[in-house]
Formats: C-alpha cells, structure tokens, sequence
C-alpha cells in the first residue's frame, strides 16, 4: 500500500482547538471573554493605567461626583474611586484564580477516586465531603480566617477549601456516570489499565463539567471575597478591594452614589462574563458540536 | 374513494446543513381495510411521512407542503393546530417503536387510557374506567383490572407494545399508523403483537400503514407495499408482486441483503454497499444510482419515471427487473 | 481440531449469594468452540447471552466456572496474565457509537489499541493505523473524524479495527448489527467472515436474529434464561429443531416470502419470560411450553442426544415423540 507520509493522528490539543473553533459561535460566550480579558488587563496593568495612587488620602477632594479628572469620582478619603477599582481588581481576581486552583487540585483528584475505585474508598471519601459540606460555606471561610489570621492568602485558601468539596462530588458524580459508558468497558476489553482510563477516557469527559463548574467557583470566590472584605476579613484598609469599598460606600449611599456603585458594578460585571463564558465552554466542548470538514466521504467498498 | 389520498408531499427541514428534503414527493392512495406497508431503511423518509400525515412535524424547523392530501373527505394541510388534534386519537392513531418513550413513566396505565377515552370519547369517568378494562382485554393482557393502577416501567416490553396498541384503538380509529411497532420487540413477541395487530385489525376493518424495514413482517402483514428511498416511494405492488418480481435497483439490493431461515444456506449475502443518500443536494437523477448494481445508460442521464408493470404495480427505474427472488 | 476455547458450568449470578431475588443471568452453560469457526449464541432479551459473552472476557466476574483459553483458565488468571490474554480474545458490542470515546479522533481510537500493547511504536505507528482501517474498509481520512460523524455501519468497522488491531485469535460479537440497517448489516457481515477468512479468526456470534445467525455459525447453541437449551451444528437445527423453545423460535421468525408467510403454522408462545429472579423450577421453559407435563417441573432436564453433535434439554424427547 503506497502511502505518502499519513497525517499525523490528531491529539487531545486537537479537540481544544475543534473546541475553540466552535467558540465564536456563541455570542453572548465571546462578548463574555472580551469582557473578562478586558477587566483582567486592566487590573494587570493598574499601575500603568490608574491615574492616582489608591490610597492617596486628599481630604480637600472627597466625594466629588465623577468628572473629566477623577472618571468615577472620589471616596471619603479623597482618593480616586477609578484607580481604587483597578487595583482592588487585582486582589479580587488573584483571589478567584487562585481558589480556582486551589479548588481543582483539591477537589479533583477526590472525585475522581472517588468515582473510578467506588467500595469503601469512595465512602470515606464522601463522608469527608460530606463533613465539610454540613457547614455553610461564608461561615466556614470565616471561621477558618478566625483561626489563622485574617490575611488575603489565608482566605484564599479558606474559600478554595469550601470550594473543593463541592468540586469533588460533581466530579465523583460525572465520573459514576461515564464509568459505565460502553467505551470504557471497551477500553477495558482491549486492556487498558485503570491509568489510561482515568485519563483517556474519564478524565477527557468529565473535563467538560470541570470546567464549567471551575467558572462557577471563579465566580463564587469572587463574590465571596467581597462578602469576606465586607464583614472585615481579607484584605486590610486602606488598601483597596471591591467588597470592602462596597462596605464603606454604604454610608455614603445618598451624597455618592457613585462610591458604591463602581465596585458593585464592577462585580456583577465580572460575574456575568465569567458566567457567559462558561457557559459558551460548555456548549463548545460538546463532541457533537464538532465537525472537522463539511461532509462524510463516502468508504472505500 | 380512498380513505387516505395523498399527492406530491413534500416535508422539508431547515438545518445549518441545508434545507433537508426529508419527503420529496410521496403521492399514494389507502383503501379502507388496506394494509399498506411502508418499507426503507434510515433515511428513507418513512416515518417522516407517517408524521406528516399526523400532522406531528413541527414546523419550523419543518415544513410539510403537498398538492393534496385527505383524509376521510377531510383536507388535512388546511386542518389548525387544534383541529388535528381532534383528528388525531379519533380517527388517525399512531404506534411507535419506543413504548417506553411514548408512555408517560409517572402515571399509571389506567390513568393513560381513561385520559384518552375522556377527551375523545367523551365518557365519564366510570364508563371510561369499564372501557379501559375493555380494551386491555381486547389486547391481551391478563387480569386487566388490577394492571390499571400499574405503572408502564412495571410492564415488559411486548406488553407496553400492547397497551400502545390498546391506546391507539381506544377510539376506534379508521388508520392506524405503526411505525416500527415491532422492531425492539424479541421475535417471539413479536410474532404475538402482529398476530394482534391482524386480527384486530381485521376484525374492525381498520386501515393501517405498517412501517418496517423488516421483509419478513411485511409479507407477513401486509396487503400492499411502497418501498421508500432518499424521501421517495420507489416501487409500489401488491404483497406477491414486490416479493416475486421485485423491479426496483433498491428492492433488489434489500432482498440480497435480508438473511433468511429458510432456502438454501447462502454464505454470502449480497449487500447493497455505499452510504445512505444524501437529502440535502440530491442531484436530478435516480437516488439510488450511487449505490445500484443494476443501473443502465439512461440512469445516468435523468431521472426515472414511474414505469407501469401492470397489476398496480410500479416502479421508477430504468433497469428491466422481472425477476424471481433467489 | 482441539477446542481454542472451552467454557465448563459458568455462572454469573447478580445480587448477594443465595438470597432470593439474585438473577442467575448465567446459571450453568458449557461449550466449545474449534479454532476458525464461528459459535452462534442465540437467544431473546434476558436470556443471558451477551452476559456470557461478557464472562467469557472477565468484563464480568462469573460466579464460578471455568473459562479456559489454550490452558489457562481466565477466571483465575492475574491481572498480568490477563491483560496478555486480552490481546487474544476480543469483543465488538452492539451499539458502536457507545462503543467509542465521542472525545476521540478515529485515529486515536485504533492507535490506542496498538497503544496498550506497545505494538507498531514510533514512525510504523501511523502506517499500521492505515493498514488496519484498510482492512475494515474504511478510507484513510477518517483518521481525523470524530465518532459522531461516522454512521453506524461505520462506527462498527472503527470497533472491529479496533479489536483487530491487536491481533486477536477470538472475536466475541455482541450483537454487531442488530442496530443496524439491514444494507449496512449484509455488509458488516459479508466484512466478519471476510477477516475470519483471512485472519483465521474465531467468533462467538452473539444475537437474537436467527436468520443472520444461519449465516455466520458453524455452531448454534440456543438459550432460555440463564441456560443452554439446545446445541447443534447450523444445517441440523435448522432443518430439524428439537427444543420447543427452538421451535418457536424458529416459527416466530418472519421469512421475505408472502406465500410461505400465509401457510406457515405459527407456535405462538403464551405470556412473557419468567423473572430471572425467580425462575420456574425444573426447566424454566415449562411456563410458556406448549408440550410442558408435570414431569417438568420436577427437575432441570439433563441434555438428551438427538445425535453426535445435536443435544437438547427436554425430557419429552426422550419419548420418541
């Protein structure tokens, strides 16, 4: 059989970039990204971009109303509610990745034992989820920070606790299921071990939820950074932080609206793209949704 | 005058693909009291037929237009939403191959029946419920009464079979539609349910088109068969005449194809190779070119007209079949 | 011709050990099948059949039994040992889209095959992936598709080179074409003895058709609930049906002729299968038996010889009805 050199067989690198093709599709998905990739810039770059030092008291100029210098106007304390925003970004947005992270190393591997070996492994496991999750999460991110000291890391790590559990068993459950797919008795069948099942074949299918749900978490954490900064934990006045800004803005509700609204909006945006997205990666990382050329050719006999 | 009588219909879907020619120009007649078979494989435009006629294609994405197509003296195409309703269940009943699809899992069987019987028969409850027992008898099932309160998962799966058909012909329908009604069934069972569906059928000369892609069921049923390809009726004949002188390319290649229990132990069946036709661009020729072994000059140069072969019998092909089945 | 493979009392029972309620899916079957030819497994929904074909490849534990394949017996063989003997003995399923990681590319489905085994490494990798779709008939390009844009005539030939690619000596098919089209199904089949042909391969052909069945075995073993209850070679049980479950079976089966169709004499069966779960004593047909006497329900009926290679379970055979 005379063969030119065969096309290299496509990897699992291929399917993200099938996954990828299929992306812009999805509107609301990619205005989503846009969003997300533009407040994430912006929050990387604060320190080019922010006109004013954040924690710059300069009582002379406080609650002005947004004008030509200050773009969102000025807090109690003078400062520059827009670079306030940019820099308490930053914190807000680490904070999510990195629970994101913290969440996936955790959680994942649980679930995924926890699915795949069943019996008393899976018991154990759970009854551990199941331990953390009787608590309610706020309080338990706030009970941990009590414990160890109300730094941003030790929030982190606090919310990417809570986090986890709730990973594991949507991951345990994802894995239940397609552990009883026909294509993995067929690996079996062939002689794959529990290695190569694990990954080829469950991981790669799970993976779709995962991520889903890891834009979920994304945006939890987040959100409850915010609430954190708003009862007083994590980040530390005067440095800057949506949720905290929130807090004190509160009392300055009717003369300066615009205190409170900036990081309110500046939250609720980042949710939504966060949540668009996810659900574009959702809908792009279904495998019937991908289609390599436009038709079927026909076989050889 | 034919019970049912249907010219040029055509059902189309709208995909990202392309428009879908699902039909493409189905016309045929039912008698009362035929059994028409309606004979393809996938694709073929057989049950898509059957939902048109039920009016049970949504449109969009489809669309079901025809020169004509009646029902009873009844002009089904100009029928509204809620007048098809009436018509369905009263007069057109239709079976389908998933009872477990077709029967809601959360209410029990007698709930289902009486339900049917309320809206189309207008009986009260009471009278409904004697009905119900009536008709559960009628199609087999043992101790009717106490299977009302039962659920469907509780039943196998001939016996759902049979409350779909019990349903089905609650209302005493002039047509029934089966639409591989026996397909998932175990051969056994489904020896049982066509044997049923015979003799109730027979009993209350009511019409009915069989859809199958099974031969053996169909000789055994049917009165009359259309064969279906790529969305159009290839042959038509009476039940003797599509077995012995089959003068289709297609009819040929599924009679080549079918394994069968009796005749010689044949070690080679002879496939129709090649894919299922494309519906979205079919080119003005005979479908079932690509794929024919017995194709002539003029197939390649237009498309075949319905050729008379006598008897009520046709077919759109150029080739010279008339011959008998090995 | 020794026996490649031989099955001895296998028994695969659901649910805890002697409590009521376990469903003996396989409650007892042996057979054997000679290198190069094709064992027919016949039977309806519940009978046990594709839970054999499972057993037999150790994808279900059997409860007890023998399974034993050139000398080993697979039911106690190690994982190691295993994982050897799966090179041999392979398995194609009924639904072949479900048989396929809908994640994976066809070219990576086949290479995994190889993969497992460390067969055809490095630059021989993708020449031997062609090779194999080939084989199956199926164009070289498909490499880069995706299991849900393949129909399911094709999807099955994915599933078959993927077994083939390790080389296997068995095949068990598990219903291959049920799901398909009668066109496509001629084809798969016409394929299926093609590759015994030429691979000298060795099937247990798993279906509930006994008309494809007439087609591909040498062998037919027919079961009822958990059991075997006739065995013969294909030109005797077909020409001469003993069991009356055979029997039934055979005149259930709808024939493409319309004239033969209205003269047949039906056996049409009374009511459905028994649950497995609790299964008639004696021999488990005797419920719907048309020819079942009280005897029946005393005991299981051993196997009564109808000839050299014809057995059937019924006690009335032995009658000389």
């Amino acid at each position: 059989m005379a063969l030119a050199q065969p096309p290299a067989t496509p990897r699992f690198a291929g399917s993200i970039r099938l996954a990828a093709r299929q992306f812009p599709r999805h509107r609301a998905a990619m205005v989503g990204l846009v969003c997300l990739v533009l407040i994430c810039l912006a929050a990387a770059l604060a320190p080019l971009i922010a006109p004013y030092d954040p924690v710059q008291i300069k009582l002379s100029a406080k609650l002005k109303p947004p004008s030509f210098e200050h773009l969102l106007g000025t807090d109690h304390f003078g400062r520059d509610v827009f670079s306030r925003l940019l820099y308490g970004g930053r914190t807000s947005l680490s904070v999510g990745l990195l629970v994101v992270a913290f969440a996936f190393v955790l959680g994942v591997p649980l679930g995924l034992a926890s699915g795949y070996f069943g019996g008393r492994t899976d018991n154990l496991l759970m009854r551990l989820v199941d331990a953390f999750l009787t608590f309610p999460p706020l309080l338990l991110a706030v009970a941990l920070v009590g414990l160890l000291g109300p730094d941003i890391q030790n929030v982190m790590l606090a919310l990417g606790l809570v986090q986890a559990p709730v990973l594991a068993r949507m991951v345990r459950g994802s894995t239940l299921a397609v552990r009883e797919e026909v294509y993995v008795t067929a690996a079996r069948a062939l002689g794959a071990g529990p290695g190569r099942i694990v990954i080829s074949h469950l991981l790669r299918n799970v993976v779709s939820p995962i991520i889903v749900q890891l834009t979920v978490v994304f945006a939890a954490a987040v959100v409850a950074e915010a609430s954190l900064s708003f009862l007083g934990f994590g980040t530390q006045p005067p440095q800057p932080s949506w949720g905290r800004d929130m807090s004190e803005a509160r009392r300055f509700l009717g003369d300066a609206p615009w205190m409170f609204l900036a990081p309110t909006g500046a939250i609720m945006l980042c949710v939504l793209s966060i949540n668009f997205l996810g659900d574009g990666l959702r809908d792009a990382l279904d495998p019937r949704a991908w289609r390599t050329r436009r038709a079927v050719e026909p076989d050889k006999r | 005058m034919a019970l049912l009588a249907i010219r040029n219909l055509r059902t189309r879907f709208a995909t990202d693909r392309g428009t879908v020619r699902a039909v493409d120009g189905v016309s045929f007649d039912l008698a009362e009291g035929e059994v028409l078979g309606l004979v393809g494989e996938s694709g073929s435009g057989k049950s898509v037929t059957a939902l048109s006629v039920m009016r049970l294609v949504p449109e969009p994405p489809g669309q079901v237009t025809a020169d004509s197509m009646s029902f009873d003296g009844i002009d089904l195409l100009r029928l509204s939403e809620a007048q098809a309703r009436e018509v369905r269940g009263a007069s057109m009943a239709m079976v389908f191959q998933d009872p477990m699809r077709s029967l809601n899992p959360v209410l029990s069987i007698g709930r289902q029946l009486v339900e049917v019987l309320q809206r189309h028969q207008k009986l009260d409850r009471p009278a409904a419920r004697r009905r119900a027992i009536e008709l559960l008898e009628m199609v087999g099932i043992p101790l009717a009464e106490k299977r009302l309160a039962a659920y469907p998962h509780q039943f196998s799966g001939g016996m759902r079979q049979r409350v779909m058909i019990a349903i089905a012909l609650s209302c005493n329908p002039r047509l029934l539609i089966a639409d591989e009604a026996t397909t998932a069934l175990d051969v056994t069972i489904q020896a049982q349910i066509v044997d049923l569906v015979k003799r109730l059928t027979r009993e209350r000369g009511t019409s009915v088109i069989w859809i199958s892609h099974d031969l053996g069921v169909v000789a055994n049923l049917c009165d009359r068969v259309n064969v279906m390809y790529a969305g159009r009726i290839v042959e038509s004949a009476p039940i003797r005449d599509l077995f012995h002188r089959p003068s289709h390319g297609y009819t040929l290649g599924l009679l080549g194809s079918t394994p069968r229990i009796d005749g010689p132990a044949l070690r080679r069946l002879s496939p129709i190779e090649g894919l299922p036709p494309n519906l979205i661009d079919p080119l003005p020729l005979c479908p079932f070119l690509p794929r024919c072994r017995v194709s002539v000059a003029a197939c390649r140069e237009r498309a075949p007209e319905r050729r008379d072969l006598g008897r009520e019998h046709w077919a759109s092909c150029f080739a010279e079949l008339n011959q008998r089945t090995p | 011709m020794t026996a490649l493979l031989q099955v001895d009392d296998l028994r695969v029972h659901f649910g805890p050990a002697g409590a009521p309620g376990t469903v003996k899916a396989v409650d007892g079957i042996s057979f054997s099948v000679e290198r190069g030819r094709t064992l027919g497994l016949v039977g309806e929904s519940g009978c046990g059949k594709s839970t054999t074909g499972y057993a037999i490849l150790q994808l279900v534990r059997p409860t007890t039994g023998r399974v034993l394949y050139g000398g080993t017996d697979l039911c106690r063989a190690d994982a190691t040992a295993l994982r050897r003997l799966r090179r041999k003995l392979q398995i194609i399923f009924q639904d072949a889209h479900a048989s396929l990681n809908p994640r994976m590319p066809i070219g990576d489905l086949v290479g995994e095959a190889l993969d497992i085994h460390g067969l055809y490494k490095g630059r021989a990798r993708a020449g031997r992936i062609h090779e194999l779709l080939d084989l199956v008939g199926l164009a070289g390009h498909l490499i880069e598709r995706y299991p849900h844009e393949l129909s399911g005539g094709q999807a099955q030939r994915v599933a078959i080179c993927r077994a083939l690619a390790v080389e296997p000596e068995l095949i068990v098919c598990d219903e291959p074409v049920s799901a398909l089209d009668v066109s496509i199904q001629a084809q798969i089949v016409n394929l299926l003895q093609d590759l015994q042909e030429r691979l000298g391969l060795t099937y247990i052909f798993i279906s509930h058709d006994l008309s494809v069945v007439r087609h591909m075995s040498d062998q037919v073993a027919v079961m009822y609930l958990g059991k075997i209850v006739e065995m013969a070679g294909k030109n005797e049980i077909y020409a001469a049906p003993a069991h009356p479950y055979t029997k039934a079976l055979m005149s259930a089966i709808p024939v493409p002729d319309p004239d033969s169709e209205a003269q047949r004499q039906r056996v049409i069966l009374a009511g459905d299968l028994p649950n497995p779960a609790n299964p008639p004593s004696g021999c488990r047909f005797r419920t719907r038996c048309p020819i079942a006497i009280e005897a029946c329900a005393a005991t299981d009926p051993p196997p009564h010889d109808i000839s050299t290679s014809h057995w059937a379970k019924c006690i009335r055979l032995a009658e000389g009805r």
